[in-house]
Formats: C-alpha cells, sequence, structure tokens
C-alpha cells in the first residue's frame, strides 16, 4: 500500500518537473514580458501593459507580423493544394515509378532547413532572382510539401474508391470528382495538414533569414530585435507569437481531432 | 426510360486469369435480370465491364443497338448501385440524389425538386436534409436507389446491392425493388449469390460459374428444368442419381440406375438428346419424391430406411437411406402431417416427368477454346 502510495507520488513529481522543464521557460518569458522596468530579469518589479503597447506601435515589428502572417497562409495553401494533387494521382492512378515519386517528394523533409535555405539561395542567384517574401514562400512550400503530402496520402484508401467511381458514374469529370467528391471527404487531413504547415511556417527561422532581404518575417525581425540586447519587449513579442501558435494548436484540435472522432 | 442490351462474346483475362469466357447474352428493354453465381465467377466483373469501369479484353457491349466501348462510364446509359452504396458521406440525402442531376447542369431548385421525388419514391422523403451516417443500412440503401434512378438512366446495375442487410429486411428490400422495377420500367441487372433472391425478384435468371453462362431462364425454369449440373444443385438441394443411356422405346428414352430402368420423355433431357450408352446424373428435388402415392402416376424409385427427420414448418425434411443400394441418403420433403419416424421403412416414390436428366461431366470441351 505504502510502496503503490510511493511509486503514484513519485510519477506526480516526475511529471511536474517534466512539465515545468518544457513550461518554465514560457512562463518566465511571459511573466516577464509585464515587467514594470527595462530589463526582463528577476525580480518581478511591477505588473504593466507598457511592452505590449510599445509592441503595438511599432510599425516594423506590426509589418513584420503581417508579413508572417500571409507568408504562412500562402505557403500553406499551396502546399496543401500541391501535397493534395500529388496524392490523388499517386493513389489513384498508376504511374510510371510511383515508389520514387512518392520518396523524391518526401525527401524534403530529411534534409535539414539550412541545406535547403542554401540550395535555394544559389538557385535564386543563378537565375537572377532577388530575395523577396516570395522567395520565402517558395522555402516554406518546399518545407511543408512533404509534410501535406504524406497526412493527406495516407488518408487516401480504397475506402473512397467507390464513392469516387460512384461520382464519375453520375456524370461527374475528373476535377469534379476531385474538388466536390475527395476533398470534402478528406478534410480533416487536409485542415490537419493545413494547421500543421501553418505553425511550422509561422515560427521557421533559417529559410525566412537566409531567403529575405528587405520584407522580413516575425522570426527574423525578433532575431534583429534580440541583437539590441534583451528587452521586455522582445518578451512581449515573443509571448504574442507564442500565443498565436497555442490558438492554431487549439483550431487543429476543434476542427480536425474532433471531426476525425466522428464517424 | 429503359433500353435493351446485347453482350456479345466478352472475354476478360487479368494478367492470365480468364475471368470470363465469351460471354452472349441478350437481354430485352425493361427486364430485371439477375446474374446468378458463386464468389468469383465473374458477376462483378460483368456488371464492371457493362457499367463501362472495365474495359473487355475482347467483345462488346450494345446498348439499344449502339455499341459502348469507348465510351465512359459518364456518357452511358448506366447507373450503378455499389454494394458499399458509395454515397457521399459530405452531403445531405437531398444533395446526393440531386448529384447525377447537377452534374447534368440542372438548376438548385429543380434538382432539390426532383431529388424529392425520388427520395419519396424509395420513403426517404422525411431525412431528406439528413447526412448519410445518420441512417441505417437498409436506409441507405434506399438512398443510394434514388440517386442512382434520379438521372434517368436506361440500365441500372446492381452488385450485391443487398448483401450487408439481415435477412428480414433483405425480402423487404426485394418486394421494394421489384415494386420500384417496375414503376420506372428500366431495366435491371443485378448482381447475387443468394438463389432464393434471384427466385424472388428476376425476370429471368442468369447462372454463372467460372467465367461462364451456366443456365438462363426464368427462375421457375432454371429451378425446375435446369440446364446443368451446377444450375440445378446451385438453384436449391437436389438428389443426383447416377444412370446411362440404355435404348430408345418409341418417343421415350431407356436409362438404366442402380434401382432399375426408366423409360424417360425426351423433355426430361434439358441440355439435349443424349447418345446411347451416354453417363447420366438424374436430378430429382427433395419435394419431388414423397413417400406415398398419390394422384400422379408414381414411380417406385425403392424402399429406404428414414435416418432422420426435422420439422421445417412447411414440411418434414428427411435423410432416407436406401435399402440393398449403394447409393448416398437421398433428401425428401414429407408432407407436414405424415408420420416418419427414424428407422421406418418407407417407399419413395416419384414422377418420370420430374426427372431431369444430364449428361454426368460437363463437357469441358466447349468452353476449351
Ligand atoms: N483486378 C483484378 N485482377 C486480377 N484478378 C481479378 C481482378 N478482379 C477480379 N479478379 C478475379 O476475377 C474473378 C472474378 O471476380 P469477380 O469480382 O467478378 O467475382 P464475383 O463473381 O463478383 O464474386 P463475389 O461474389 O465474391 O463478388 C475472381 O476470381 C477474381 O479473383
Ligand atoms: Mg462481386
Amino acid at each position: 500500500m505504502i510502496a503503490h502510495r510511493m511509486t503514484a507520488l513519485l510519477s506526480w513529481t516526475y511529471l511536474l518537473i517534466l512539465f515545468g522543464f518544457i513550461l518554465l521557460p514560457v512562463a518566465v518569458l511571459v511573466l516577464f514580458s509585464f515587467q514594470d522596468g527595462t530589463l526582463p530579469i528577476p525580480p518581478f518589479n511591477g505588473f504593466t501593459f507598457r511592452w505590449y503597447a510599445e509592441v503595438f506601435a511599432d510599425d516594423k515589428l506590426m509589418a513584420a507580423l503581417r508579413n508572417s502572417l500571409t507568408v504562412a497562409i500562402c505557403s500553406s495553401l499551396i502546399a496543401c493544394l500541391l501535397g493534395f494533387f500529388a496524392a490523388y494521382g499517386l493513389s489513384r492512378y498508376r504511374l510510371p515509378g510511383s515508389a520514387l515519386q512518392r520518396i523524391l517528394l518526401m525527401a524534403p523533409m530529411t534534409v535539414s532547413y539550412l541545406i535547403i535555405a542554401l540550395g535555394l539561395l544559389v538557385v535564386f542567384n543563378w537565375i537572377g532572382i532577388r530575395l523577396s517574401l516570395w522567395t520565402v514562400g517558395v522555402g516554406h512550400v518546399i518545407i511543408n510539401l512533404p509534410l501535406c503530402f504524406a497526412i493527406i496520402y495516407a488518408s487516401m484508401g480504397d475506402h473512397q474508391k467507390n464513392t469516387e467511381r460512384a461520382a464519375r458514374d453520375l456524370g461527374a469529370n475528373g476535377f469534379q470528382v476531385m474538388f466536390l467528391i475527395t476533398a470534402p471527404m478528406l478534410l480533416p487531413s487536409i485542415l490537419a495538414a493545413f494547421f500543421l504547415s501553418l505553425t511550422f511556417s509561422w515560427d521557421e527561422f533559417i529559410i525566412s533569414f537566409l531567403l529575405s532581404r528587405f520584407d522580413v518575417t516575425l522570426p527574423v525581425e525578433i532575431w534583429s530585435l534580440l541583437r539590441s540586447g534583451l528587452n521586455p519587449k522582445t518578451n512581449a513579442i515573443g509571448s504574442l507569437v507564442f500565443l498565436l501558435s497555442v490558438a492554431l494548436l487549439i483550431m487543429l484540435e476543434m476542427f480536425v481531432f474532433r471531426r476525425r472522432s466522428k464517424p | 426510360m429503359t433500353a435493351d442490351v446485347s453482350l456479345q462474346k466478352l472475354c476478360k483475362t487479368f494478367d492470365k486469369f480468364r475471368a470470363l469466357k465469351e460471354i452472349s447474352l441478350e437481354i430485352d428493354a425493361g427486364e430485371f435480370i439477375v446474374l446468378l453465381g458463386p464468389s468469383g465467377c465473374g458477376k462483378s466483373t460483368l456488371l464492371s465491364i457493362i457499367g463501362g469501369f472495365l474495359d473487355a479484353t475482347s467483345g462488346k457491349v450494345l446498348v439499344d443497338g449502339k455499341d459502348m466501348t469507348s465510351v465512359p462510364p459518364a456518357s452511358r446509359p448506366t447507373t450503378t448501385m455499389f454494394q458499399d452504396y458509395a454515397l457521399f458521406p459530405h452531403m445531405t440525402l437531398r444533395d446526393n440524389v440531386g448529384f447525377g442531376l447537377r452534374m447534368r447542369g440542372m438548376g438548385r431548385k429543380d434538382r432539390a425538386l426532383k431529388a424529392d421525388q425520388f427520395l419519396d419514391m424509395v420513403g426517404m422523403m422525411s431525412s431528406a436534409a439528413r447526412k448519410p451516417h445518420e441512417l441505417s443500412g437498409g436506409q441507405r440503401q434506399r438512398v443510394a436507389l434514388a440517386r442512382a434512378l434520379a438521372v434517368g438512366p436506361d440500365i441500372l446495375l446492381l452488385d450485391e446491392p443487398l448483401g450487408a442487410l439481415d435477412m428480414k429486411l433483405r425480402r423487404e428490400m426485394q418486394d421494394e425493388l421489384k415494386a420500384i422495377q417496375r414503376e420506372v420500367g428500366t431495366t435491371f441487372i443485378h448482381v447475387t449469390h443468394d438463389q432464393e433472391e434471384a427466385m424472388a425478384i428476376a425476370d429471368r435468371i442468369v447462372v454463372m460459374n467460372g467465367g461462364v453462362i451456366e443456365d438462363c431462364g426464368p427462375p421457375s425454369d432454371i429451378y425446375m428444368r435446369p440446364r446443368s449440373l451446377f444450375s440445378a444443385n446451385f438453384m436449391g438441394e437436389v438428389n443426383f442419381i447416377p444412370a446411362s443411356v440404355t435404348g430408345e422405346e418409341g418417343q421415350l428414352i431407356v436409362v438404366d440406375t442402380e434401382f432399375g430402368a426408366f423409360s424417360l420423355s425426351t423433355s426430361c433431357f434439358t441440355a439435349g438428346t443424349p447418345s446411347p450408352g451416354q453417363a447420366l446424373t438424374l436430378c430429382l428435388r427433395p419435394e419431388q419424391l414423397r413417400p406415398t402415392a398419390d394422384k400422379r402416376t408414381s414411380n417406385l424409385l425403392c424402399r429406404a430406411e428414414v435416418v432422420d427427420g426435422v420439422f421445417f414448418g412447411t414440411h418434414f425434411r428427411c435423410h432416407l437411406q436406401p435399402l440393398n443400394a449403394s447409393s448416398d441418403t437421398f433428401v425428401a420433403h414429407m408432407s407436414q402431417s405424415s408420420t416418419v419416424s427414424p428407422g421406418d421403412s418407407v417407399d419413395i416414390l416419384f414422377d418420370t416427368a420430374d426427372i431431369i436428366a444430364l449428361p454426368s461431366q460437363k463437357q469441358e470441351q466447349t468452353h476449351a477454346h
């Protein structure tokens, strides 16, 4: 009995330490974004919204935030669309070298972001494309496409095949089958792919840093803020980034996993 | 909306496996045809070829006299009702039924109206705004039927549409299916491996086995006058008695069995007149064996001992072991009132007109090339 209590106690302690370890830095970050003082370090002097006000008044930060959102949403949409097309083609048609094509589609997953960014940098230079948010977007499509493809491809089974056949039998053409039947049936996994891409693109740094020039995304802007030293303002913007990531996670949970548990 | 179908020497080969071997069949407009056969005999393959989902290796499908070979499923005057119903899970029943009309460019209002008509026909009008996952199997089946019929096909192809339903519901749906077919007049080609279902709904049954048509005709013919041993056996319980042709006696043909010689009229030979000396198998249904003589002139087959008897409501089903014979036991259906108990000895009587005499081994040669 006592031994049982001991193990229960130990496992609870372990759990608390574990979560503490994971969440403490974030908690500290959020706490000191409200610091009434100029240094985000203990002791905590008091509570103020001053730094948030400064963040929202900072045009450069706000522009970066808008850029980040635009790049994340557009690149995720494109990655999802391309991933869906690839998955549809590979699972519904007999294509030459389909195994090889699958491997090639997934390959970017195994390459580090740094290598991808460097490769793109070289290629863009070579063909004379100037760095901009577009090039960042291209980079994000490349890193998210394998993920979108994998998620959507995995959910495409033979079950939908008969339903697609029925639609075709009733007069639907290839595109109508794809967009009126297959895509809605796979909506949960397409949404999952979309929201995951969104979170990855949202806080991606290396590619955004190497492939952008004048317009930058939020992580890059935060990085340049950090170079001028610690400041509760960086905590405030960090907290905002965190808040948005949490919001995305909750959306993923609500739209995707909730749906999936239904038949 | 209805059309006739003509299948001309259809062959289908998967890799090396010959799933269909020269299938030829004429189907009249408005007919209810049932393709009946055991699992793997090629029923679904044949249906897919008619629907345009599979290409035949050789041979032609004509609908209303027009060659369908290069016509895709969407442009054929056929629709298919799939075994798993294949309803669109994300659409309401009304949108499901209206989908085909939408693809034909019909406006939202008109197609909702027409979809409701068809939902009404299958008795699902009250659930028009619900989604497929809220329905029971039988209800989904009705919606699938309404969806397939809403586009006004000439030919409806049904691949084991009742397979997933329980027995009682299945019998109910059979009647309904038959009634709807009469109402719309569309040619129905229905696949099943349930012979009771086939007899209940078919105008004509096509018995298939191993990629060939074994037999084809109205249910009563298939049951009473089968043209192959396979067909006789598949349609219900049957007693086989080995026999051989020994001679002719005017219009009658004399066959010899271990129970003695019988003279059969030529109408007993549904697979054609036999040659002298040919090995035959005589078929008798359990209900054609009687323990007592009745009004019909009955011949004595043999005396037999009752092995067991089980009451089936409409009849007693008995196993009878012939005395002084090496033959297997016979199955006979005796009247409800008959009092038989194991160990009793009875006479087995029958009418020679009931006998169907078929060649013993199927002549493989006829299908070999
Ligand atoms: N795509 C395919 N590739 C290879 N063989 C196939 C293919 N489709 C069907 N077959 C074979 O062809 C034969 C006929 O198949 P089919 O599906 O028509 O049978 P069926 O009569 O509908 O059987 P069931 O009652 O089980 O549905 C089977 O032996 C099957 O193994
Ligand atoms: Mg089948």
